[in-house]
Formats: structure tokens, sequence, C-alpha cells
């Protein structure tokens, strides 16, 4: 009986990925494919992969993602952690007026932060590659403070005041006793903001200044015409490097676990 | 002893970038909402939701939304279950896989549901090989809602997972103890302890899925016109921002009114945070 | 706690502070010898833009848009200032009627004589005393169609559009001009009709038609038709010849009843920062080798004469690219609508998506 529902349990999950990973598979093999069409399988090829090194519009997109996702990941980390340690020692009624406002950006439809944004950026600043990292923290902000928040609540304040008892300072205190209890949510919140700064194409379009192209950005005007086909292999060179760097931080993970039970 | 007022400081940059960020845009599309593009003030950008056409696309957005999530939901649920029981070290690294489909862009992974669904696509292959009638999806509402349950499943999951995950594992081997079988204990113990999961999900998985547009344009094949479409619309095609304007400030409002319906039933602690 | 607070706040500032000067410098550089150039997607050959870089040493920021609407919301934004724009016809007299369009100065396109002086002639019915607009490329619209499942009687009929036989067969244009046309060329219209009456019976036989269409697309529709996952199209002529690159099944016709031309020309914006670099880019544009490269990445025709040169007699008389004259003659250009007509069809294809 215990077998016949494990196995349920394992068929379930294993179709549950199948629709996942599906169109995944399809854009891998779509990055080998030597037609220009995506409709016709035209032989197996490496050249879109060996031409993407000299495809300068899209080595030029592909460096423009990564400066404008770095930066406002970590930006919107460093922000929205201190934001949300400052939120959690707040007297209840103000800090349930700064997650109000928090949440709009999660409310509001893409297209209508996106818009706004630019009304008020081409107020301020040219529109560019800066332009579009505030927008980015604008939306990943509330994903970090979501992810910490929730860590801090479950904190017990005994701990931080025992440590402040003993002498510690408030500092060192933090660092010894909050941080590392956070740290989890810290990190998961940057993940976040990292994977949907790279997500994100609505709110790019509409803050971008001319001449700056993020992965999305190009690949909406493509969609229409027919993609490079050069953009299936970045994607996929992509999308398995961050699955190896699962796979490796999966296995420190488990060689340190070993080590600890021996 | 935690002084509130100097820690509370940390939250100042990020009052004034709420401020700025956040706020102020508001403005921005509230004064275009009740401006005419002439800028005199009016009202007929709001009560424009009374539109025939814009009542059915909203109409339309609900119930695909709905859907949407009841789909997701039921998928979801017995996923967060299994993996929750999963006895196995590592289950950071199943749980990562829900959100490793992320890393290959949004678009690219809709256009592949394209070429699967479409008439002559992956899907029909297989099932006309296999002897089946094949099934027109592709550029039906059908495809559509199948694009969001795929978009949206993984916020269905992992929030389920991580309120499971909360639960003392003895109050369910007590119930067990004290005579509760497993249906019992499943919908006495471990549905009413995993509410706030799935509160925050069904949120998570909602209020996109209403306003969302780029997976009807994608899947919908422009018969499938949601609020979410009629509102880019008129910002890009139609050119009318103040209608755009106040059309998604009637949506926020509908959005508000439904999550304050939801957390009302959510009597938590924490009943002021959304996700 | 308060420590903490000011490494914080220093940490953010710092970064704060090298963003701003980071992208401050880059808005000093780009004062000098740039172009910001706003083009359809996937219209001009990589290589031409890089040679124009490296010929002239202008940096060429080039934008790409997807509609005509997509380009009028980008530049009414005002968010960047364009200093040239390719875009359709009634698009530009529209443009033109705001007074957004600045003079070309002509004598200094040497390459301009390249252009063919009949479609300078068929554009001045956007740009009267032609002062505005140099033509880049033109084509028609019509019906692409897989000559395994639609004859060719069939299809020489916009009629063919409504035939229930097709059922889910039938991919519309996702364009509400385009769309527009087709319906009132059915119902003997004209296609640049003002009249309320008409244009709702063009709405109603729209309705009439949904029933029988798979997808409303653009630009994808030449995938749609490769894969035959439908019968019949209508689409543009550059995209029809691309689908028959991959399809030989496939055809293009432009019916009996008549259709569009259209005509996608440069015109220099109100915005424009850079008029003499402008120029030099429209010359460019003009020119034998690019424009060769261009129409051979493009597959739509060409107005420029000297490419003719370059190319074999199968591609010169391949009717799909090249319309014939009988076929320009059953065409019309559109008029830009008044303000009146756009807000009220806009609001009718509105109603046709959402029936």
């Amino acid at each position: 009986m215990k077998k016949v529902k494990d196995t349920a349990s394992y068929l379930y999950l294993g179709l549950i990925f199948l629709f996942l990973y599906a169109p995944i598979l399809v854009l891998i093999v779509l990055s080998f494919n030597d037609s220009m069409s995506r409709t016709i399988w035209g032989g197996f090829t490496f050249k879109w992969y060996a031409n993407l090194t000299s495809n300068d519009s899209i080595m030029d997109a592909l460096g423009t993602t990564i400066r404008i996702t770095l930066a406002s990941s970590i930006l919107a980390t460093i922000l929205g952690t201190s934001a949300a340690i400052g939120i959690h020692y707040m007297k209840k009624r103000h800090a349930a007026i700064m997650l109000g406002a928090t949440n709009i950006p999660l409310l509001n439809a893409d297209i209508v932060t996106g818009i706004s944004l630019m009304l008020l950026f081409t107020r301020f600043t040219p529109l560019g590659e800066f332009s579009v990292v505030l927008a980015h923290i604008a939306f990943s902000v509330p994903y970090v403070i979501f992810n910490v928040l929730p860590r801090l609540q479950s904190l017990s304040e005994a701990c931080f005041e025992a440590a402040m008892d003993l002498g510690a300072t408030p500092w060192y205190a933090f660092y010894k006793v909050v941080w590392p209890e956070i740290f989890p949510g810290v990190l998961s919140g940057f993940l976040m903001a990292l994977t949907m700064s790279l997500d994100d194409f609505t709110i790019t379009y509409f803050t971008k200044g001319a001449g700056v192209n993020t992965l999305s950005t190009m690949l909406y005007t493509q969609l229409r015409k027919g993609i490079q086909p050069e953009l299936y292999a970045l994607s996929t060179i992509l999308f398995l490097l961050a699955f190896v760097m699962l796979l490796a931080t999966n296995f420190k993970g488990n060689s340190k676990k070993e080590v600890a039970e021996k | 002893m935690i002084n509130r007022l100097r820690t509370s400081f940390l939250a100042t940059p990020y009052a004034v970038w709420i401020l700025i960020c956040t706020i102020l845009p508001l403005f921005y599309i509230l004064g275009y909402a009740i401006t005419t593009p002439e800028g005199s003030f009016t009202l007929s950008n709001l009560t424009a939701i009374a539109d025939p056409v814009h009542l059915s696309s909203l109409w339309l957005s609900i119930k695909v939304a709905f859907v949407t999530t009841i789909i997701c939901l039921v998928l979801a649920y017995p996923v967060a279950l299994i993996l929750h029981n999963l006895k196995i070290s590592n289950k950071g690294f199943v749980v990562f896989l829900f959100i490793l489909p992320m890393w290959m862009n949004f678009m690219l992974r809709i256009l592949a549901w394209q070429i699967i669904l479409s008439n002559n696509g992956i899907l029909n292959s297989i099932l006309s090989a296999i002897g089946l009638p094949t099934v027109h999806i592709l550029y039906t509402k059908a495809a559509v809602t199948l694009g969001m349950v795929y978009d949206f499943l993984p916020y269905m999951i992992l929030p389920i997972y991580n309120a499971l995950s909360k639960i003392n594992d003895s109050v369910i081997e007590a119930a067990a103890d004290l005579g509760a079988n497993w249906w019992t204990t499943f919908t006495k113990i471990t549905i009413p302890l995993s509410r706030d999961g799935i509160l925050s999900g069904i949120i998570m998985v909602f209020v996109p899925a209403l306003s969302s547009f780029v997976v009807s344009n994608l899947l919908g094949g422009g018969k499938v016109l949601l609020i979410g479409n009629v509102i880019e619309q008129e910002f890009t095609l139609a050119r009318n921002w103040n209608l755009g304007s106040g059309l998604s400030i009637i949506l926020m409002i509908f959005v508000l009114v439904s999550m304050s319906i939801m957390n009302r039933l959510d009597d938590s602690e924490n009943g002021g945070m959304l996700v | 706690m308060k420590k903490k607070a000011i490494i914080l706040l220093n940490i953010f500032t710092v970064l704060l502070a090298n963003c701003f000067f980071l992208t401050g410098c880059g808005s000093d550089a780009e004062s000098t010898d740039t172009l910001v150039v706003l083009n359809y997607g996937k219209y001009i050959e990589a290589d031409v833009l890089k040679r124009f870089e490296k010929e002239t040493g202008i940096k060429v920021k080039y934008e790409e848009y997807e509609s005509v609407e997509d380009m009028y919301a980008k530049y009414k934004a005002g968010s960047i200032n364009y200093d040239v724009i390719c875009t359709s016809d009634y698009m530009i007299e529209t443009m033109r009627n705001e007074g957004e369009l600045i003079p070309i100065d002509y004598n200094s396109l040497p390459n301009y004589k390249n252009i063919d002086p009949a479609i300078i002639e068929a554009s001045e019915a956007f740009d009267p005393s032609h002062k505005y607009t140099v033509p880049y490329f033109y084509g028609t619209v019509g019906i692409l169609y897989n000559t395994k499942m639609v004859d060719e009687e069939t299809v020489s009929s916009w009629k063919s559009l409504w035939d229930p036989a097709y059922k889910n067969q039938i991919v519309m244009i996702n364009s509400q001009r385009d769309a527009f046309m087709v319906a009132q060329e059915v119902l003997g219209y004209d296609i640049n009709t003002t009249n309320k009456e008409q244009l709702d019976d063009t709405f109603n036989l729209l309705c009439d038609e949904k029933q029988y269409v798979y997808a409303y697309l653009q630009d994808e529709t030449y995938e749609c038709m490769i894969s035959e996952d439908a019968a019949m199209a209508v689409c543009y002529s550059g995209e029809a010849a691309m689908g028959m690159e991959y399809n030989e099944d496939l055809a293009y016709t432009v019916p009996k009843e008549g259709g569009n031309l259209w005509i996608d020309s440069w015109f220099v914006p109100r915005t424009c920062k850079h008029y003499d670099a402008a120029m030099k880019w429209i010359d460019f544009m003009c020119e034998e080798e690019a424009a060769t490269e261009n129409f051979e990445y493009v597959w739509y025709a060409t107005p420029n004469m000297e490419v003719a040169k370059h190319e074999d007699e199968e591609t010169l008389a391949d009717e799909t690219v090249f319309p014939t004259k009988e076929t320009l003659e059953r065409c019309k250009l559109y008029e830009a609508y008044d303000n009146d007509t756009l807000d009220y069809t806009t609001t009718l294809w509105k109603k046709l998506k959402a029936y």
C-alpha cells in the first residue's frame, strides 16, 4: 500500500515537472535547429552557439541585462533588508502604512507601474540604463521585504536581549544573533529580485532609453518577426548555467552535511 | 531593549523611496485618470468601466483568473504535500527546481507553448501518433488559461510548501495517536494549519492573473481580450492615456477590494501582510 | 544599531552616487556624434548598420518598434528624442498634419537619384509637395494561401475569408486598418471611407468572420503558414515571400477587388537633435550597396533602382516581392483618418476583439 502511494507521488511530481519543463525542452531543441523558422526542423547544428559571441547586438543586450539585473537586485536587497528591519521595529500603525505602500507595486499591473515610472523619470532624468535600474529596484524591493520580514517575526527577541545583557554591543548582537537568522530570507529575497529583474519585460520596455536593449526587450521586437536562433542558444546556456550552479550548491550542501554528521 | 526610534530609522531611505517611486507615480496616473486629453476635470475615464466592452473583458479576466487560481491550487497542494513528506536530505534542491524555469525568458517559454499547442504542433502530433483525435487549443481561452497556470504555478506551490514545513509534525502524530484517520487529519489539521500559505498563494496567483496581458497576447491570437489587454491597448494602440489610467485605477480598486475580502478570511497575526 | 544604519546608508549612497556618475559620463559622451534611429523590428541588415558607423564615425542608437501604433506611442511619450524615423504612409500623414515633421534637405542626399520616381510620385499621397520623406520599402496586403488546401480560384476574392469550409483555418491580420480594408473591399466601399454607417457595416462583417478565424496575427503569420496550421492568411507581401522561401506549397495573391499599397519612408521628426547625421543616414540607406543588402534581408519591394543590377531574373520576376502593374493599379494607399474617425474605428476594433 505504502509503495503504491509512493509511486503515485513520484509519478505526480514527474508529471508536474514535465509540464514545467516541456517548453524548456522545446527551446533547447530549437537552439540546435538548422533553420531560421521555428516550425521547421532543418537538421542538427551547433552554428548558433558558434555564432553567438560574434553577434554584437546579442552580446550587447546580454551585457546590459547583466548590469541592470545585478545592480538592481543588489541595491534592492540592501534597501529592502534595512527597510524590513526598520519596519519590524516600528509602531504597528506606521508599519501597516509602510507595508500597504510596499504592496502597491505588487498589486499594480506591470504596464501601469511601467508607464507611471516613465512619466516620473522623464521629468527628472534622461531615460537610459539608469532609469531601468531604478524601475527594477522599485518592483523588486517588495519581494526582498516580504522575504526578510517573516524571518524577523519568527525571531525571538529574547535572544537579542540576552546577548545585550551579556554585554554585546547592539551591532555585535545584531551580527551574531539577528543576521544568521534573517540571512536565508535576505538570500531568497535577493534571488527573487534577481529572477524578477531578469524576467521583466513590460517595465523595462517603458523606462529604457534609446538604444538600450535587454534580452527581454530584444526578444519582444523579434518575437513577431522571427527570433534570431542565437537567442535560443544563449537562453539554453543561461539556463544550464543556473542549473549547474544549483547542482553545485546542492553538492556542496551535501558534503558539508556529511562532514557534520561524522 | 531595542530602541524603536533608532532602529526604525533604518527604514528612512525606504520611506523616501516609497514616496518618490511608488506614491508619486500613482499621482501621475491619478492625474491622467481624472482629466480629459485636453486637461479639464472629468470622471468619465473611471465610469468608462461600465461600457459593455470593458465590462465583458473585466468579467472574462475575473473568470480566467479564477479558473487559473483554482487549477493552480488543485495542482499545487498535492505537490507541496508530497515535497513535504519527501524522505530525502535535500528538499531545498527539489524546491528550487520549481523556480529554475524562470531562468529561461518568460516570453520564450510562452512561445514554446505556441509550438506545442498549435494545430500541427507537438501535442497534436503525439495525439495522432497514438491514435487519438487532435485538439484545437491554441488561440482559445483554454490556451490562455493554460499559459497562466504554467506561469503562476510556482507562486502557489512555494507558499503552501513553506506553510506546511512550519507545521509541527508532532501535532499530526498526536492526531493519529488519538485515532484520527488520514482524511480527518488532513482536513482538520493539515489544511487549517496551512491556510496562510494557501491564502498567500491564491493572492500571488489571482492578482497577476487578473492584470496580465502578455500571455493572452501570445496564446490568445488576438481573440481573447482581457482587461489587461484593454489597458495596454489604450496606452499603445488607442493612445488614450487618460482612459488607460482611469481603467487601471478601477482595476487597482478592484484588486484592493478582493484583497481585503481575502484578508478578512485570514485572521492570523500578520493579516496586514499580503505576500 | 545606529552604526549599522550609518554603514548601510553609506553603502547605499555610495552605490547610488556611482550609478549617477556612470550614467553622467554616458550622457556626456552621447552629445557628440550620435544618431537616434527608430525603425520597424528586423527592418535592416545588421552589417549595414555597422558599416554606417564605421564609415561616418557616427554612433547609432538603434531602436525598434513593432507596429505603427507602437511607434507613435513611443514618439508621443516624448521620453526619447529621435533623430530619424521610418514608418508607414498614413502615420506619416497624421504626423505631418500635426506639424511633427522637418523638411528634408534633398541636396545633401547624393544617392537620392537611385529612388524610383514612380514611387516618389505615389508617396505624394501622404507627402503632397514631397518635402518630408524618402521611401525605404513598399509592398501590398494580400492573401497568403496553401495550394494544397485552397485553390487559386477561391482566393481570387476576399470573400474566401468568410468561407465556413475553412473554419479555424483562416488567419486574419491583427491590424485595425488592414482588417477594415479587407471587409471594405468585400462590401465595395472605399478603403478610406469615414462614413459611420459604412464603418458600422465593416464592423458587422468582421464580427461575422470572427467565428471562422483561427487567430488575429500580424508578423508571426508566416510561421503559422509554414507549419500549415492554417490554410490562408491575410498578410504583407514581404512576409508572404518569407513564408514561400520555406514552404513551396504557399502562394500569394492580391484579390481581384483590390487592396492596399503601402510605402514605408524615412522622415525627420521635430525632436531631431542631429540633423546632419540624420541626412547622412538617409543618404546611406539610398546607397546602392546598402539598399541591396537590406533588400536581401527584408524581402520587401525596394524603391531603389540600382538594386536590380545585383539580383537575378527570378527574383526580379517574383510578383510577390515586386507587385505587377496590374496589381498596383487595383491597390490604393491609406489616407490618415481624422481624429473623430480614428476614435470611432479604434472603438469598433476593440468591440470586435471583445465580441
